[in-house]
Protein backbone atom coordinates (compact mmCIF):
# COMPACT_ATOMS: atom_id res chain seq x y z
CA UNK A 1 0.00 0.00 0.00
CA UNK A 2 2.76 2.40 0.98
CA UNK A 3 4.32 2.33 -2.48
CA UNK A 4 1.20 4.05 -3.82
CA UNK A 5 2.17 7.27 -2.01
CA UNK A 6 4.03 8.39 -5.15
CA UNK A 7 0.74 8.45 -7.02
CA UNK A 8 -0.76 10.61 -4.27
CA UNK A 9 2.17 13.03 -4.61
CA UNK A 10 1.49 13.33 -8.34
CA UNK A 11 -2.24 13.93 -7.86
CA UNK A 12 -1.71 16.43 -5.03
CA UNK A 13 0.98 18.19 -7.04
CA UNK A 14 -1.30 18.70 -10.00
CA UNK A 15 -4.15 19.88 -7.76
CA UNK A 16 -2.07 22.61 -6.10
CA UNK A 17 -0.53 23.39 -9.51
CA UNK A 18 3.04 22.93 -8.35
CA UNK A 19 5.72 22.74 -11.02
CA UNK A 20 5.20 19.34 -12.72
CA UNK A 21 8.92 18.68 -13.15
CA UNK A 22 9.41 19.07 -9.41
CA UNK A 23 6.30 17.03 -8.60
CA UNK A 24 7.44 14.13 -10.76
CA UNK A 25 10.93 14.06 -9.28
CA UNK A 26 9.47 14.20 -5.76
CA UNK A 27 7.02 11.41 -6.55
CA UNK A 28 9.90 9.25 -7.77
CA UNK A 29 11.87 9.83 -4.58
CA UNK A 30 8.83 9.18 -2.38
CA UNK A 31 8.01 5.96 -4.24
CA UNK A 32 11.54 4.66 -3.89
CA UNK A 33 11.71 5.49 -0.18
CA UNK A 34 8.28 3.95 0.42
CA UNK A 35 9.54 0.74 -1.18
CA UNK A 36 12.26 0.67 1.47
CA UNK A 37 15.19 1.68 -0.74
CA UNK A 38 18.18 3.62 0.56
CA UNK A 39 17.96 7.35 -0.42
CA UNK A 40 21.16 7.20 -2.47
CA UNK A 41 19.92 4.07 -4.23
CA UNK A 42 16.71 5.88 -5.10
CA UNK A 43 18.61 8.76 -6.68
CA UNK A 44 20.84 6.32 -8.55
CA UNK A 45 17.85 4.36 -9.86
CA UNK A 46 16.22 7.62 -10.94
CA UNK A 47 19.43 8.72 -12.64
CA UNK A 48 19.79 5.39 -14.45
CA UNK A 49 16.25 5.64 -15.81
CA UNK A 50 16.68 9.32 -16.71
CA UNK A 51 19.83 8.48 -18.63
CA UNK A 52 18.27 5.52 -20.43
CA UNK A 53 15.31 7.64 -21.53
CA UNK A 54 17.31 10.43 -23.14
CA UNK A 55 15.99 9.46 -26.56
CA UNK A 56 12.61 10.91 -25.51
CA UNK A 57 14.15 14.41 -25.61
CA UNK A 58 15.88 13.99 -28.99
CA UNK A 59 12.83 15.44 -30.75
CA UNK A 60 13.97 18.97 -29.82
CA UNK A 61 16.89 18.59 -32.24
CA UNK A 62 14.45 19.73 -34.90
CA UNK A 63 14.01 23.20 -33.36
CA UNK A 64 17.03 24.93 -34.98
CA UNK A 65 15.82 23.89 -38.46
CA UNK A 66 12.22 24.90 -37.73
CA UNK A 67 13.38 28.16 -36.12
CA UNK A 68 15.57 29.01 -39.11
CA UNK A 69 12.78 28.34 -41.61
CA UNK A 70 10.29 30.29 -39.49
CA UNK A 71 12.64 33.27 -39.54
CA UNK A 72 12.58 33.07 -43.33
CA UNK A 73 8.78 33.08 -43.32
CA UNK A 74 7.70 29.40 -43.18
CA UNK A 75 4.61 30.09 -41.05
CA UNK A 76 3.64 33.08 -43.20
CA UNK A 77 4.00 30.98 -46.34
CA UNK A 78 1.78 28.28 -44.84
CA UNK A 79 -0.80 31.01 -44.10
CA UNK A 80 -0.62 32.43 -47.65
CA UNK A 81 -1.11 28.98 -49.14
CA UNK A 82 -4.35 28.46 -47.20
CA UNK A 83 -5.65 32.02 -47.47
CA UNK A 84 -5.95 31.51 -51.24
CA UNK A 85 -7.87 28.27 -50.85
CA UNK A 86 -11.58 29.13 -50.88
CA UNK A 87 -12.89 25.85 -49.51
CA UNK A 88 -10.51 25.84 -46.56
CA UNK A 89 -11.90 26.13 -43.04
CA UNK A 90 -10.12 25.18 -39.80
CA UNK A 91 -12.38 22.17 -39.26
CA UNK A 92 -12.06 20.79 -42.79
CA UNK A 93 -8.32 21.35 -42.85
CA UNK A 94 -7.82 19.60 -39.53
CA UNK A 95 -10.11 16.71 -40.47
CA UNK A 96 -7.96 16.22 -43.57
CA UNK A 97 -4.82 16.28 -41.45
CA UNK A 98 -6.38 13.91 -38.91
CA UNK A 99 -7.32 11.43 -41.64
CA UNK A 100 -3.90 11.64 -43.30
CA UNK A 101 -2.06 11.25 -40.01
CA UNK A 102 -4.19 8.24 -39.18
CA UNK A 103 -3.70 6.69 -42.61
CA UNK A 104 0.08 7.12 -42.49
CA UNK A 105 0.29 5.80 -38.92
CA UNK A 106 -1.81 2.76 -39.82
CA UNK A 107 0.86 1.63 -42.28
CA UNK A 108 3.66 2.34 -39.83
CA UNK A 109 4.63 5.81 -41.04
CA UNK A 110 4.35 7.61 -37.70
CA UNK A 111 7.37 9.72 -38.63
CA UNK A 112 5.12 11.85 -40.83
CA UNK A 113 3.51 14.34 -38.49
CA UNK A 114 4.43 15.42 -35.00
CA UNK A 115 4.02 18.59 -32.99
CA UNK A 116 7.46 20.15 -33.47
CA UNK A 117 7.91 19.09 -37.09
CA UNK A 118 4.43 19.55 -38.58
CA UNK A 119 1.88 21.13 -36.26
CA UNK A 120 3.74 24.22 -35.10
CA UNK A 121 5.37 25.29 -38.38
CA UNK A 122 2.68 24.20 -40.85
CA UNK A 123 -0.67 22.84 -39.66
CA UNK A 124 -1.46 25.35 -36.91
CA UNK A 125 -0.66 28.46 -39.03
CA UNK A 126 -2.69 27.02 -41.91
CA UNK A 127 -5.66 26.35 -39.65
CA UNK A 128 -5.38 29.85 -38.19
CA UNK A 129 -5.31 31.42 -41.65
CA UNK A 130 -8.38 29.40 -42.62
CA UNK A 131 -10.00 30.60 -39.39
CA UNK A 132 -9.30 34.21 -40.27
CA UNK A 133 -11.00 33.71 -43.63
CA UNK A 134 -14.05 31.96 -42.21
CA UNK A 135 -14.65 34.20 -39.22
CA UNK A 136 -13.66 37.52 -40.79
CA UNK A 137 -12.17 38.53 -37.48
CA UNK A 138 -10.44 35.92 -35.35
CA UNK A 139 -10.42 36.80 -31.65
CA UNK A 140 -7.66 35.62 -29.33
CA UNK A 141 -9.78 32.85 -27.80
CA UNK A 142 -10.62 31.33 -31.18
CA UNK A 143 -7.01 31.62 -32.33
CA UNK A 144 -5.71 29.70 -29.32
CA UNK A 145 -8.54 27.17 -29.59
CA UNK A 146 -7.63 26.47 -33.23
CA UNK A 147 -4.02 25.84 -32.26
CA UNK A 148 -5.08 23.43 -29.50
CA UNK A 149 -7.38 21.63 -31.94
CA UNK A 150 -4.49 21.29 -34.39
CA UNK A 151 -2.42 19.55 -31.71
CA UNK A 152 -5.39 17.34 -30.81
CA UNK A 153 -5.80 16.23 -34.43
CA UNK A 154 -2.17 15.09 -34.46
CA UNK A 155 -2.59 13.11 -31.22
CA UNK A 156 -5.89 11.44 -32.09
CA UNK A 157 -4.63 10.57 -35.57
CA UNK A 158 -1.41 9.05 -34.29
CA UNK A 159 -2.92 7.10 -31.36
CA UNK A 160 -5.85 5.59 -33.22
CA UNK A 161 -3.93 4.92 -36.41
CA UNK A 162 -0.73 3.27 -35.23
CA UNK A 163 -2.48 0.33 -33.57
CA UNK A 164 -3.64 -0.90 -36.97
CA UNK A 165 -0.01 -1.43 -37.95
CA UNK A 166 1.09 -4.96 -37.14
CA UNK A 167 4.62 -4.20 -35.99
CA UNK A 168 3.89 -1.23 -33.72
CA UNK A 169 5.32 -1.41 -30.20
CA UNK A 170 1.94 -1.58 -28.45
CA UNK A 171 0.93 -4.68 -30.39
CA UNK A 172 4.27 -6.31 -29.71
CA UNK A 173 3.82 -5.50 -26.02
CA UNK A 174 0.35 -7.10 -25.98
CA UNK A 175 1.58 -10.20 -27.75
CA UNK A 176 4.59 -10.52 -25.46
CA UNK A 177 2.56 -10.08 -22.29
CA UNK A 178 -0.15 -12.54 -23.29
CA UNK A 179 2.47 -15.08 -24.30
CA UNK A 180 4.03 -14.83 -20.84
CA UNK A 181 0.60 -15.55 -19.40
CA UNK A 182 0.18 -18.61 -21.60
CA UNK A 183 -2.28 -17.09 -24.11
CA UNK A 184 -1.25 -16.86 -27.74
CA UNK A 185 -2.67 -14.24 -30.12
CA UNK A 186 -1.77 -13.26 -33.66
CA UNK A 187 -0.55 -9.67 -34.19
CA UNK A 188 -2.79 -9.49 -37.26
CA UNK A 189 -5.86 -10.22 -35.08
CA UNK A 190 -4.88 -7.43 -32.72
CA UNK A 191 -4.50 -4.90 -35.51
CA UNK A 192 -7.74 -6.06 -37.14
CA UNK A 193 -9.76 -5.36 -33.98
CA UNK A 194 -8.26 -1.88 -33.74
CA UNK A 195 -9.98 -0.87 -36.97
CA UNK A 196 -13.55 -0.21 -35.64
CA UNK A 197 -12.21 2.17 -32.97
CA UNK A 198 -10.02 3.88 -35.57
CA UNK A 199 -13.07 4.71 -37.68
CA UNK A 200 -15.01 5.87 -34.62
CA UNK A 201 -12.10 8.10 -33.58
CA UNK A 202 -12.08 9.70 -37.02
CA UNK A 203 -15.86 10.14 -36.92
CA UNK A 204 -16.03 11.55 -33.38
CA UNK A 205 -13.04 13.87 -33.51
CA UNK A 206 -13.81 14.82 -37.11
CA UNK A 207 -17.37 15.76 -36.17
CA UNK A 208 -16.11 17.88 -33.27
CA UNK A 209 -13.67 19.68 -35.57
CA UNK A 210 -16.43 20.41 -38.09
CA UNK A 211 -18.71 21.58 -35.27
CA UNK A 212 -16.09 24.19 -34.47
CA UNK A 213 -16.52 25.50 -38.03
CA UNK A 214 -20.27 25.76 -37.52
CA UNK A 215 -19.78 27.62 -34.25
CA UNK A 216 -17.43 30.10 -35.90
CA UNK A 217 -19.80 30.74 -38.80
CA UNK A 218 -22.67 31.21 -36.36
CA UNK A 219 -20.71 33.70 -34.31
CA UNK A 220 -19.81 35.66 -37.43
CA UNK A 221 -23.46 35.92 -38.43
CA UNK A 222 -24.39 37.10 -34.94
CA UNK A 223 -21.59 39.63 -34.93
CA UNK A 224 -22.46 41.00 -38.36
CA UNK A 225 -26.12 41.23 -37.47
CA UNK A 226 -27.33 38.80 -40.12
CA UNK A 227 -30.21 36.39 -39.59
CA UNK A 228 -29.40 33.66 -37.11
CA UNK A 229 -31.31 30.48 -37.29
CA UNK B 1 27.85 2.28 -37.62
CA UNK B 2 25.84 5.29 -36.53
CA UNK B 3 24.66 4.60 -33.01
CA UNK B 4 22.24 6.20 -30.62
CA UNK B 5 25.28 7.57 -28.77
CA UNK B 6 26.21 9.60 -31.87
CA UNK B 7 22.73 11.13 -31.90
CA UNK B 8 23.15 11.96 -28.19
CA UNK B 9 26.48 13.70 -28.86
CA UNK B 10 24.81 15.72 -31.63
CA UNK B 11 21.99 16.68 -29.27
CA UNK B 12 24.50 17.53 -26.53
CA UNK B 13 26.31 19.93 -28.84
CA UNK B 14 23.06 21.61 -29.89
CA UNK B 15 21.96 22.06 -26.26
CA UNK B 16 25.45 23.36 -25.39
CA UNK B 17 25.00 25.95 -28.16
CA UNK B 18 21.62 26.93 -26.65
CA UNK B 19 23.27 27.35 -23.25
CA UNK B 20 26.15 29.41 -24.63
CA UNK B 21 24.00 31.68 -26.80
CA UNK B 22 21.50 32.16 -24.00
CA UNK B 23 24.13 33.74 -21.80
CA UNK B 24 24.59 36.65 -24.21
CA UNK B 25 20.88 37.45 -24.54
CA UNK B 26 20.79 40.72 -22.60
CA UNK B 27 17.07 41.21 -23.26
CA UNK B 28 16.25 38.29 -20.95
CA UNK B 29 16.63 38.89 -17.20
CA UNK B 30 16.43 35.11 -16.65
CA UNK B 31 19.22 34.21 -19.07
CA UNK B 32 21.43 32.72 -16.34
CA UNK B 33 18.79 30.22 -15.22
CA UNK B 34 17.93 29.22 -18.79
CA UNK B 35 21.57 28.83 -19.67
CA UNK B 36 22.29 26.64 -16.65
CA UNK B 37 19.26 24.47 -17.41
CA UNK B 38 20.29 23.76 -21.02
CA UNK B 39 23.90 23.29 -19.95
CA UNK B 40 22.78 20.49 -17.60
CA UNK B 41 20.79 18.89 -20.41
CA UNK B 42 23.88 19.17 -22.64
CA UNK B 43 26.02 17.47 -19.98
CA UNK B 44 23.48 14.67 -19.70
CA UNK B 45 23.52 14.08 -23.46
CA UNK B 46 27.29 14.41 -23.89
CA UNK B 47 28.54 12.52 -20.86
CA UNK B 48 25.51 10.63 -19.50
CA UNK B 49 26.73 7.27 -20.77
CA UNK B 50 30.05 7.70 -18.97
CA UNK B 51 28.71 9.16 -15.72
CA UNK B 52 27.59 6.97 -12.83
CA UNK B 53 23.93 6.51 -11.95
CA UNK B 54 24.24 8.74 -8.91
CA UNK B 55 25.72 11.59 -10.97
CA UNK B 56 22.95 11.26 -13.54
CA UNK B 57 20.40 11.24 -10.73
CA UNK B 58 21.91 14.43 -9.36
CA UNK B 59 21.60 16.06 -12.79
CA UNK B 60 17.94 15.02 -12.99
CA UNK B 61 17.22 16.40 -9.51
CA UNK B 62 19.06 19.64 -10.30
CA UNK B 63 16.90 20.06 -13.42
CA UNK B 64 13.76 19.48 -11.33
CA UNK B 65 14.81 22.06 -8.74
CA UNK B 66 15.81 24.61 -11.39
CA UNK B 67 12.51 24.00 -13.17
CA UNK B 68 10.55 24.73 -9.99
CA UNK B 69 12.56 27.89 -9.25
CA UNK B 70 11.66 31.18 -10.84
CA UNK B 71 14.99 31.35 -12.61
CA UNK B 72 13.66 30.14 -15.98
CA UNK B 73 11.68 32.01 -18.60
CA UNK B 74 11.69 33.20 -22.20
CA UNK B 75 12.75 36.72 -23.16
CA UNK B 76 9.78 39.09 -23.02
CA UNK B 77 7.97 39.87 -26.28
CA UNK B 78 10.34 38.08 -28.59
CA UNK B 79 8.19 37.54 -31.67
CA UNK B 80 10.61 38.81 -34.30
CA UNK B 81 9.76 41.08 -37.22
CA UNK B 82 6.52 39.94 -38.88
CA UNK B 83 6.83 42.25 -41.88
CA UNK B 84 10.32 41.00 -42.57
CA UNK B 85 9.15 37.40 -42.43
CA UNK B 86 6.20 38.07 -44.75
CA UNK B 87 8.54 39.67 -47.32
CA UNK B 88 10.86 36.70 -47.02
CA UNK B 89 7.93 34.30 -47.44
CA UNK B 90 6.91 36.09 -50.66
CA UNK B 91 10.47 35.96 -51.93
CA UNK B 92 11.29 32.32 -51.26
CA UNK B 93 7.81 31.00 -52.00
CA UNK B 94 6.67 27.44 -51.53
CA UNK B 95 10.27 26.21 -51.67
CA UNK B 96 10.32 27.00 -47.95
CA UNK B 97 8.28 23.85 -47.38
CA UNK B 98 10.96 21.62 -48.90
CA UNK B 99 13.51 21.67 -46.06
CA UNK B 100 10.68 21.46 -43.52
CA UNK B 101 9.33 18.32 -45.18
CA UNK B 102 12.85 16.97 -45.61
CA UNK B 103 12.93 16.19 -41.87
CA UNK B 104 10.03 13.69 -41.82
CA UNK B 105 10.98 12.43 -45.30
CA UNK B 106 14.54 11.57 -44.26
CA UNK B 107 13.28 10.10 -41.01
CA UNK B 108 10.93 7.94 -43.04
CA UNK B 109 13.55 6.77 -45.52
CA UNK B 110 15.89 6.14 -42.63
CA UNK B 111 13.53 4.12 -40.52
CA UNK B 112 12.40 1.97 -43.45
CA UNK B 113 15.31 1.93 -45.85
CA UNK B 114 18.50 2.44 -43.88
CA UNK B 115 17.41 0.03 -41.17
CA UNK B 116 18.65 -2.99 -43.08
CA UNK B 117 21.47 -1.35 -45.02
CA UNK B 118 24.84 -2.99 -44.45
CA UNK B 119 28.04 -1.13 -45.32
CA UNK B 120 31.39 -2.93 -45.14
CA UNK B 121 29.92 -5.81 -43.17
CA UNK B 122 28.34 -3.51 -40.56
CA UNK B 123 24.82 -2.12 -40.39
CA UNK B 124 24.86 1.60 -41.26
CA UNK B 125 22.65 2.53 -38.32
CA UNK B 126 21.95 0.72 -35.08
CA UNK B 127 18.88 -1.25 -36.21
CA UNK B 128 16.99 -1.20 -32.89
CA UNK B 129 17.21 2.59 -32.71
CA UNK B 130 16.52 3.27 -36.40
CA UNK B 131 13.61 5.66 -35.79
CA UNK B 132 15.32 8.11 -33.42
CA UNK B 133 18.62 8.01 -35.27
CA UNK B 134 16.78 8.69 -38.54
CA UNK B 135 15.14 11.73 -36.95
CA UNK B 136 18.57 13.11 -36.04
CA UNK B 137 19.77 12.38 -39.59
CA UNK B 138 16.70 14.13 -40.99
CA UNK B 139 17.47 17.22 -38.94
CA UNK B 140 21.06 17.19 -40.17
CA UNK B 141 20.09 16.81 -43.84
CA UNK B 142 17.36 19.45 -43.68
CA UNK B 143 19.60 21.81 -41.70
CA UNK B 144 22.47 21.57 -44.17
CA UNK B 145 20.11 22.00 -47.14
CA UNK B 146 18.47 25.07 -45.59
CA UNK B 147 21.82 26.62 -44.67
CA UNK B 148 23.21 26.09 -48.17
CA UNK B 149 20.12 27.62 -49.75
CA UNK B 150 19.29 30.54 -47.46
CA UNK B 151 22.89 31.36 -46.46
CA UNK B 152 22.19 32.92 -43.04
CA UNK B 153 24.97 33.61 -40.56
CA UNK B 154 25.91 30.21 -39.06
CA UNK B 155 24.68 31.27 -35.62
CA UNK B 156 21.11 31.98 -36.82
CA UNK B 157 19.61 28.46 -36.59
CA UNK B 158 20.95 28.01 -33.07
CA UNK B 159 19.77 31.46 -32.05
CA UNK B 160 16.26 30.73 -33.39
CA UNK B 161 16.29 27.23 -31.93
CA UNK B 162 17.23 28.63 -28.55
CA UNK B 163 14.37 31.13 -28.71
CA UNK B 164 11.90 28.27 -29.27
CA UNK B 165 13.60 26.14 -26.62
CA UNK B 166 13.36 28.93 -24.03
CA UNK B 167 9.66 29.29 -24.83
CA UNK B 168 9.15 25.59 -24.03
CA UNK B 169 11.38 25.80 -20.96
CA UNK B 170 11.24 23.13 -18.24
CA UNK B 171 8.35 21.32 -20.01
CA UNK B 172 10.94 20.01 -22.48
CA UNK B 173 12.43 17.66 -19.89
CA UNK B 174 9.09 16.57 -18.42
CA UNK B 175 8.51 13.59 -20.76
CA UNK B 176 11.93 12.17 -19.93
CA UNK B 177 11.36 12.77 -16.22
CA UNK B 178 7.98 11.01 -16.39
CA UNK B 179 9.54 8.02 -18.12
CA UNK B 180 12.00 7.81 -15.23
CA UNK B 181 9.16 7.99 -12.72
CA UNK B 182 7.59 5.05 -14.55
CA UNK B 183 10.81 3.09 -14.05
CA UNK B 184 10.68 3.72 -10.30
CA UNK B 185 7.02 2.75 -10.16
CA UNK B 186 7.97 -0.53 -11.83
CA UNK B 187 10.86 -1.05 -9.41
CA UNK B 188 8.64 -0.44 -6.38
CA UNK B 189 5.85 -2.69 -7.66
CA UNK B 190 3.20 0.04 -7.92
CA UNK B 191 1.41 -1.77 -10.74
CA UNK B 192 1.02 -5.00 -8.75
CA UNK B 193 -0.43 -3.04 -5.85
CA UNK B 194 -2.97 -1.21 -8.03
CA UNK B 195 -3.98 -4.47 -9.68
CA UNK B 196 -4.60 -6.02 -6.25
CA UNK B 197 -6.69 -3.03 -5.13
CA UNK B 198 -8.87 -3.19 -8.24
CA UNK B 199 -9.35 -6.95 -8.00
CA UNK B 200 -10.23 -6.68 -4.28
CA UNK B 201 -12.61 -3.77 -4.26
CA UNK B 202 -14.45 -3.64 -7.58
CA UNK B 203 -17.51 -5.94 -7.75
CA UNK B 204 -16.94 -8.03 -10.83
CA UNK B 205 -19.81 -10.41 -11.31
CA UNK B 206 -21.54 -9.42 -14.57
CA UNK B 207 -19.70 -9.39 -17.93
CA UNK B 208 -20.66 -5.78 -18.61
CA UNK B 209 -19.37 -4.46 -15.27
CA UNK B 210 -16.18 -6.45 -15.76
CA UNK B 211 -15.65 -5.00 -19.23
CA UNK B 212 -16.46 -1.49 -18.05
CA UNK B 213 -14.08 -1.87 -15.10
CA UNK B 214 -11.32 -3.12 -17.40
CA UNK B 215 -11.67 -0.33 -20.00
CA UNK B 216 -12.22 2.39 -17.41
CA UNK B 217 -9.33 1.03 -15.34
CA UNK B 218 -7.06 1.12 -18.40
CA UNK B 219 -8.00 4.75 -19.08
CA UNK B 220 -7.61 5.93 -15.47
CA UNK B 221 -4.40 4.05 -14.74
CA UNK B 222 -2.97 5.28 -18.05
CA UNK B 223 -3.91 8.82 -17.06
CA UNK B 224 -2.04 8.36 -13.77
CA UNK B 225 1.04 6.76 -15.31
CA UNK B 226 0.95 8.86 -18.50
CA UNK B 227 1.47 5.71 -20.52
CA UNK B 228 -0.85 2.92 -21.64
CA UNK B 229 2.08 0.52 -21.85
CA UNK B 230 2.49 0.65 -18.08
CA UNK B 231 -1.23 0.16 -17.46
CA UNK B 232 -1.82 -2.75 -19.83
CA UNK B 233 0.04 -5.55 -17.99
CA UNK B 234 -1.43 -4.45 -14.64
CA UNK B 235 -5.08 -4.24 -15.69
CA UNK B 236 -4.92 -7.29 -17.94
CA UNK B 237 -3.40 -9.44 -15.19
CA UNK B 238 -5.88 -8.12 -12.59
CA UNK B 239 -9.15 -8.13 -14.57
CA UNK B 240 -8.68 -8.93 -18.24
CA UNK B 241 -7.27 -12.45 -18.26
CA UNK B 242 -8.82 -13.90 -15.08
CA UNK B 243 -12.32 -12.56 -15.65
CA UNK B 244 -12.99 -11.54 -19.26
CA UNK B 245 -11.03 -14.37 -20.85
CA UNK B 246 -10.97 -17.24 -18.34
CA UNK B 247 -14.23 -16.76 -16.44
CA UNK B 248 -16.54 -15.38 -19.15
CA UNK B 249 -14.78 -16.87 -22.17
CA UNK B 250 -13.97 -13.71 -24.12
CA UNK B 251 -11.49 -13.43 -26.97
CA UNK B 252 -8.06 -12.33 -25.68
CA UNK B 253 -7.20 -10.60 -28.98
CA UNK B 254 -10.32 -8.40 -29.00
CA UNK B 255 -10.01 -7.66 -25.29
CA UNK B 256 -6.37 -6.63 -25.60
CA UNK B 257 -6.79 -4.52 -28.72
CA UNK B 258 -9.74 -2.58 -27.30
CA UNK B 259 -8.16 -2.44 -23.85
CA UNK B 260 -5.04 -0.80 -25.20
CA UNK B 261 -7.16 1.68 -27.18
CA UNK B 262 -9.09 2.49 -23.98
CA UNK B 263 -5.72 3.29 -22.45
CA UNK B 264 -5.02 5.68 -25.33
CA UNK B 265 -8.26 7.50 -24.41
CA UNK B 266 -6.68 8.07 -21.00
CA UNK B 267 -3.52 9.39 -22.66
CA UNK B 268 -5.58 12.11 -24.35
CA UNK B 269 -6.74 13.47 -20.98
CA UNK B 270 -3.64 13.62 -18.82
CA UNK B 271 -0.82 16.11 -18.22
CA UNK B 272 1.30 13.05 -17.35
CA UNK B 273 1.49 12.30 -21.08
CA UNK B 274 3.56 15.44 -21.34
CA UNK B 275 5.07 14.91 -24.77
CA UNK B 276 1.59 14.70 -26.33
CA UNK B 277 -0.27 17.24 -24.23
CA UNK B 278 1.98 19.67 -22.35
CA UNK B 279 4.94 20.12 -24.72
CA UNK B 280 2.65 20.93 -27.70
CA UNK B 281 0.86 23.58 -25.62
CA UNK B 282 4.24 25.18 -24.98
CA UNK B 283 5.31 24.75 -28.62
CA UNK B 284 2.15 26.47 -29.83
CA UNK B 285 2.60 29.28 -27.29
CA UNK B 286 -0.71 28.56 -25.56
CA UNK B 287 -0.93 30.39 -22.22
CA UNK B 288 -3.08 27.60 -20.75
CA UNK B 289 -0.86 24.54 -20.49
CA UNK B 290 -3.91 22.27 -20.37
CA UNK B 291 -5.42 23.74 -23.56
CA UNK B 292 -4.64 20.65 -25.65
CA UNK B 293 -6.22 18.36 -23.04
CA UNK B 294 -9.32 20.57 -23.02
CA UNK B 295 -9.55 20.17 -26.80
CA UNK B 296 -9.31 16.39 -26.48
CA UNK B 297 -11.26 15.20 -23.45
CA UNK B 298 -14.74 15.06 -25.02
CA UNK B 299 -13.36 12.87 -27.80
CA UNK B 300 -11.62 10.69 -25.22
CA UNK B 301 -14.78 10.18 -23.12
CA UNK B 302 -16.98 9.36 -26.12
CA UNK B 303 -14.40 7.01 -27.57
CA UNK B 304 -13.98 5.22 -24.24
CA UNK B 305 -17.73 4.60 -24.12
CA UNK B 306 -17.53 3.28 -27.68
CA UNK B 307 -14.73 0.91 -26.68
CA UNK B 308 -16.76 -0.50 -23.78
CA UNK B 309 -19.71 -1.01 -26.12
CA UNK B 310 -17.57 -2.58 -28.86
CA UNK B 311 -15.90 -4.93 -26.43
CA UNK B 312 -19.23 -6.01 -24.93
CA UNK B 313 -20.67 -6.71 -28.37
CA UNK B 314 -17.60 -8.35 -29.91
CA UNK B 315 -15.49 -10.02 -27.26
CA UNK B 316 -17.82 -12.99 -26.58
CA UNK B 317 -19.22 -13.30 -30.09
CA UNK B 318 -15.86 -13.80 -31.76
CA UNK B 319 -14.21 -15.80 -29.01
CA UNK B 320 -12.22 -18.63 -30.54
CA UNK B 321 -12.55 -20.90 -27.53
CA UNK B 322 -15.02 -21.65 -24.78
CA UNK B 323 -13.74 -22.64 -21.35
Amino acid sequence: MLVLSGILVVIAGFIVRANPLFVVATAALVTGLAAGMHPLDVIAAFGKAFNENRYVSLVFLVLPVIGLLERYGLQERARMLIARLRVASPGRLLVAYLALRQAFASVGLTAIGGHAQMVRPLIAPMAEAAGERVSGHLDEYARLRIRALAASADNVGAFFGEDIFVAVSSILLIKGFLQQSGVSVQPLDLSLWAIPTAFLALAIHGARLLLFDRKMALERRRREGGPTR
Amino acid sequence: MITLEDAYIFAGLVFAAFAGLGLSDRSNPRRLGNSLFWALVAVSFLFGSRLGNLENGTIALALAILGASRLLGPAPGDGGDRGERARSAARFGNWLFVPALLVPFTALVGSIGLKNLVVAGQPLIEPRQATVISLALGVLVAGIAAMAWLRPRPVVPFEEGRRLMDAIGWAAVLPQMLASLGALFALAGVGREVGRLVADYVPLTHPLTVIAAYCFGMAVFTAIMGNAFAAFPVMTAAIGLPLIVHKFGGSPAIMSALGMLSGFCGTLTTPMAANFNIVPAALLELPDRNAVIKAQWPTAVLLLACNVFLMYVLVFRFAAHRP
